[in-house]
Parts: structure tokens; C-alpha cells; sequence
């Protein structure tokens, strides 16, 4: 994989930055900084549902919490959280597929409201099935992490523990949209029609990607168990779900590092401003219905809608200059 | 048996207020391709127009007018204008997007600028109930059932019978000819949105009782009317009705009979099974893909 000089000063210039923040934070600025990665893990696994294959799904917190209650279960069972998170992965991988199949066999959309539909199954699943979620009561006292006699259970520890598995899973979902199968959702977004007719499977690449999507909040969720120590139903509903899809969308879908800005705005900036809790919602969400009518390509496109701006006004320019001569 | 009767009438009842916001669901996407994913939130503002028209001291009724000409205005007029227009060009997509934008944004509007309590709603119909053949009634199932299948009948005669609702037929089918008729298209999906805004404040009055107003009862309204109008058949009206009513009943047996906890899963089961045997819709007609 290449990267350009310029991406690749930035991107050291960043991990510098992660690397070294926790030194310049207290507990909670580290717990913030480490909820980030933990929501940017699961945003950038539904950037490649949204924005790369261009599906609606609306479930990735419930997604999420299925990775969360699995973690946090299976650990309590004395399984370690070394072998209980790929069994969360692969659950939250084949729960897609589940879901996934019978919407996509009918439209794109259909996504969407069966995605809704199984949020709001898996919440109630959730808070009723109280021998297994502890119900509304939740799950107390999740254990962090070991490896190898070394304990993650510091919040710093934690933090770069966190650091190191979003770096790992961003790698890896940059890695796979560089190969053929990354050019083939590609494909899927820009013409399903013209996709097909190249031999792409239209039907298997999208269930693909949502259901990659799924694994990848299926891995958010098993670091949220044990970050946050107890979990309960409340942070996994509908609001949230509709809060990731916002945070992709925002952010710039289809843009690598749409959805670590989208994050960002969506869980740090609120913390700046308390006072406007309830309120930062409301024009948080008439702001996307604008920035859907003027910036449908999300904030990272203001480079390339700027250079096309430009580029546009120049060729304006030399046909008056032609049109003159 | 009589306990299955009376689940029975109730359950028609609520699916025919379902039936209501489905109905205006599908009306919006056969105009103008709009997917309002916020059409639970219009059932919400309106019930809120209501409340604090009432706060200031009016009738149910004129509290009733007031929000019916405020929902035409900001849920019809406006949305339509400000929202819808400027999106045409940018397509589906960007339009479920906004309108789930909206749906936050309205949501968390309303909690933070009114309340986010729960507030008790009064109903038209009263509380009452009374006896029919040994089976427990309550006037106000029978006075929603009532108002709405009038409503849905009363929209079906006007979409087929009159001029305007053939023009409206004409513009969802197949917008260029439409227009090529001499069909004034622009007004005809203004009527859409109005339309619609008038069925959401309808439902809001009858449904408000039992739900209670809230800043997210949008959440569960909007997901059965999506459902209902999927289950139904996205492309016919009287679909919408029928689906409507399926929920309601089977979402009432479910909880009585089989268990309490997941009767806001049925919606969601009965769409996946009617998807994967009839993708259209119970009453829908196959769609041709647009390429």
C-alpha cells in the first residue's frame, strides 16, 4: 500500500498525538480519549456499510451492545477476553448475514427499516432477558483485560491497548478496500446495475460489507464492555444507532478518516459544551438535514468541493477569455 | 373467546391508527420518492401542538384545528420547501439521511425545549367502555377505529373519484407524463405533503391517549407505520390499511398469548416473513427497477 508523503507526515503527526495525549489528560479526558477509539472502531466498520457499499443500516449500536453482552458474559464465565472477543465478532458477523439476507434480496432501503426494526428486537431482547443481560439492572464488575501476566486493568494501559487494536483494525479495513473486494463495493455504491454486469455478485458483495460492518461494532462493543465496566441496555437503543450513521455521514462517508472526525464531533464536542446537552442534539441533527441540502459529501469533501470550485471558476474563466477573442 | 374478541377490536383499533401514518408514508414516497424516515416524529410534534394549545387554555377540538393547520403548514408546507425541494436532485439517499437528521433533531428539540417527561393526553372519545355480548368495549376504540377508517376510506374516494386525486394518482405513477398531461405536478405533491401532514396530527389525537406524549414516542409509531406500510405493499394505499391492522391485531395476541415482553418484535418478524415470500407487499404490484 502507498501512501502519499503528505498523508503519511499527517498520519505520524496524529498517532504522535495519540500517543502522547494521555499524559496531558486526567482520568476522565483519558476515558473520553479511549471511548473515541472505541466508537471510531465501530463508525469506521460502518463507513465501509454506508459509505463504501452505500447501504443504510441502522443497528450498528445494537451491534455494538451484542459484542458488549457477549464480552462481558462470556468473561464472567470465566472466559478470557482474548477468546471471548473473536466470539463476539464472529456472532455480531453472522447476525448481519442474518439480517441482511431477506432485506437486500428485496432493495437497498429495506436495509434500513429491518435495521431499525432489529434494534429495537435486540434492546428488548436486552432488558427481558434478565438470566442472561441481567435485564435493566445490567452487568457490574467486568473485568479488564490480561495478557501474558501483564493486566490492562490501569486506564492508561487500557487506553493504548485500545490504541493499538483501533490502529490494527483501521489498517486492516484500509487494507481490504485496496483490494479487489474494496473496488468491488466501490462499484456497488457507484452503479449496482453496471457492477453486476462486470460479474460482480451484487447480493454477496452487500450482504459483505454490512455484515463486515457488523464485526467491526462487534469489536467496538467488546472494548466498551470493559471500558466502561458495567453495561446495560440504555447505550445500545435506536438514538445511538441513528448517532453512528450521523457520525459516518457528517464526517464524510466513503472518506477514510470521515468517520474519526465524525466521532469526534459527535461524542467530544458535546462533552465541551455541557450546558447545551439536550440542545447540542437538536441542532446537531437540524445541522445534518442542511449540510444534506448544501455538503452532501460530509466535511471532508469542503477540499475537493473547494478544488472543484476552483477548478470550475478557472475554465469559466478561460471560455469568457475565448469567448472575448 | 371473549377475551380473544375484545383483544381482537382493540388490536383493529390501533391498527387502523397505524394504518393512518403508513397511509401518509406511503402517499410521500409514491409522489415524490421522499422515505420520510421522521414520519414518527410528525405523529409527535403535532400531539405536542396539541398540549400546548391546550395549556393556553383551548378545547381539545380548537386545540385539535390549531395543530392541524400548524402540522400543513411546518410538517407539509415547509418540510416540503425547505427540505424535499432542495434534495431532489441529490436523491434517495441523501434524503434518508436528512430525514433522520430530522428525526434527532426534532426529537431532541422538543426535550430540550419542552419537556422530557411523558404527559397524559386526553381522550376524545372519553374513558368509558361498555358491553356487547358479554365483550368489554371502550369508546374510544371503537370512536379510533371509526375515525380511522373514515379517514382511509374518505382518502381512498378522493384519490380515485375526484379530479385532483387522479391528477395525484397520475403524478406517483409516472411523473413525466404527468406533467406532459398538463398535470400541475408541483401542486399535486404539494397536496401529498399536506395530505400527509393532516393524517399525522389525525393520529396523533388518537394515539396520544396511550402513548402518552413524549419526546421519542415517535420511535415506536414511525417503526410500525414503516412496517405496515412495507407489509401492506409499498405501492398501493389500501395496503397501508391492511397492513396496519395485521400489526395491530397480531402485535395484541402475541402479547396476550405468547409473551408481553416482545410485542414490539412482531412488526418486525411479520415484515421479514412477507418480505421473503412476497417482496412487494401483501396487495403490491412487482416495481420496475429504474436503472
Amino acid at each position: 500500500m502507498t501512501l502519499s508523503k503528505q498523508h503519511l507526515a499527517l498520519l505520524t503527526l496524529g498517532l504522535a498525538a495519540l500517543a502522547i495525549a494521555p499524559s496531558l489528560l486526567k482520568t476522565y479526558g483519558l476515558y473520553l480519549l479511549t471511548l473515541w477509539l472505541v466508537y471510531i472502531i465501530a463508525a469506521l466498520g460502518l463507513n465501509l456499510t454506508v459509505g463504501y457499499a452505500g447501504l443504510k443500516s441502522l443497528c450498528h449500536a445494537g451491534f455494538m451492545g451484542v459484542g458488549a453482552y457477549t464480552v462481558a458474559i462470556l468473561m464472567k464465565a470465566g472466559v478470557s477476553f482474548w477468546l471471548a472477543t473473536p466470539v463476539a465478532i464472529s456472532l455480531c458477523f453472522v447476525l448481519g448475514l442474518l439480517i441482511g439476507f431477506p432485506a437486500l434480496r428485496v432493495q437497498l432501503h429495506y436495509l434500513g427499516f429491518a435495521t431499525l426494526g432489529f434494534n429495537l428486537l435486540l434492546m428488548l431482547f436486552f432488558r427481558n432477558e434478565e438470566w442472561l443481560t441481567g435485564g435493566t439492572f445490567g452487568i457490574q464488575n467486568i473485568k479488564r483485560p490480561e495478557l501474558f501476566g501483564f493486566s490492562f486493568n490501569g486506564n492508561l494501559a487500557f487506553y493504548y491497548l485500545a490504541l493499538v487494536i483501533t490502529v490494527v483494525s483501521a489498517a486492516l479495513l484500509a487494507y481490504l478496500l485496496r483490494s479487489p473486494w474494496g473496488r468491488a463495493f466501490a462499484a456497488l455504491r457507484d452503479n449496482p446495475i453496471r457492477a453486476e454486469s462486470t460479474g460482480v455478485n451484487i447480493t454477496a458483495y452487500t450482504l459483505m460489507s454490512f455484515a463486515i460492518g457488523a464485526a467491526y461494532a462487534g469489536l467496538a462493543g467488546a472494548l466498551f464492555a470493559p471500558l466502561v465496566n458495567f453495561i446495560e441496555p440504555a447505550p445500545f437503543g435506536l438514538g445511538m444507532s441513528l448517532l453512528f450513521l450521523m457520525m459516518v455521514v457528517v464526517g464524510g462517508s466513503g472518506k477514510f478518516y470521515g468517520p474519526v472526525l465524525g466521532s469526534a464531533i459527535a461524542l467530544l464536542l458535546p462533552e465541551y459544551l455541557r450546558f447545551a446537552k439536550d440542545w447540542y442534539l437538536a441542532i446537531f441533527g437540524f445541522a445534518v438535514v442542511a449540510m444534506m441540502i448544501w455538503l452532501p459529501g460530509g466535511l471532508l469533501s469542503i477540499r475537493e468541493r473547494w478544488l472543484l470550485h476552483k477548478a470550475k471558476t478557472a475554465s469559466d474563466k478561460t471560455a469568457t477569455n475565448a469567448g472575448a477573442v | 373467546m371473549t377475551d380473544f374478541l375484545q383483544l381482537l377490536i382493540s388490536g383493529i383499533a390501533t391498527g387502523s391508527i397505524y394504518a393512518m401514518a403508513a397511509l401518509g408514508f406511503t402517499l410521500l414516497w409514491q409522489a415524490s420518492g421522499t422515505i420520510n424516515f421522521a414520519q414518527g416524529e410528525f405523529v409527535m410534534l403535532p400531539a405536542f401542538s396539541m398540549l400546548i394549545a391546550m395549556a393556553m387554555g383551548l378545547p381539545l377540538w380548537a386545540a385539535f384545528v390549531v395543530a392541524l393547520i400548524v402540522s400543513v403548514l411546518v410538517l407539509g408546507m415547509a418540510f416540503k420547501r425547505f427540505i424535499v425541494d432542495p434534495m431532489r436532485a441529490s436523491g434517495v439517499i441523501s434524503i434518508v439521511v436528512a430525514t433522520l437528521g430530522l428525526s434527532i433533531g426534532l426529537k431532541s428539540f422538543v426535550k430540550a425545549g419542552y419537556s422530557a417527561e411523558p404527559h397524559p393526553f386526553p381522550s376524545v372519545f372519553g374513558d368509558e367502555v361498555f358491553k356487547l355480548a358479554g365483550v368489554t368495549i371502550s369508546y374510544s376504540d371503537v370512536g379510533a377505529l371509526l375515525f380511522a377508517g373514515l379517514m382511509v376510506l374518505g382518502l381512498q374516494l378522493f384519490l380515485n373519484k375526484t379530479l385532483t386525486g387522479r391528477a395525484m394518482q397520475a403524478v406517483a405513477q409516472n411523473t413525466f407524463s404527468a406533467e406532459a398531461l398538463g398535470i400541475n405536478v408541483k401542486r399535486m405533491i404539494f397536496y401529498t405533503f399536506a395530505i400527509n401532514a393532516i393524517l399525522v396530527t389525525v393520529t396523533a389525537l388518537l394515539i396520544t391517549p396511550t402513548y402518552l406524549a413524549k419526546f421519542d414516542m415517535g420511535d415506536n409509531i414511525g417503526l410500525k407505520a414503516f412496517f405496515a406500510a412495507i407489509i401492506g405493499g409499498f405501492n398501493n394505499s389500501r395496503g397501508a390499511l391492511l397492513g396496519g391492522v395485521i400489526v395491530g391485531v397480531l402485535e395484541n395476541l402475541v402479547g396476550a398469548y405468547i409473551t408481553p415482553s416482545y410485542k414490539d418484535g412482531v412488526a418486525l418478524a411479520l415484515f421479514l416473513a412477507v418480505i421473503l415470500v412476497k417482496p412487494d407487499g401483501l396487495l403490491g404490484t412487482p416495481a420496475e427497477r429504474k436503472v
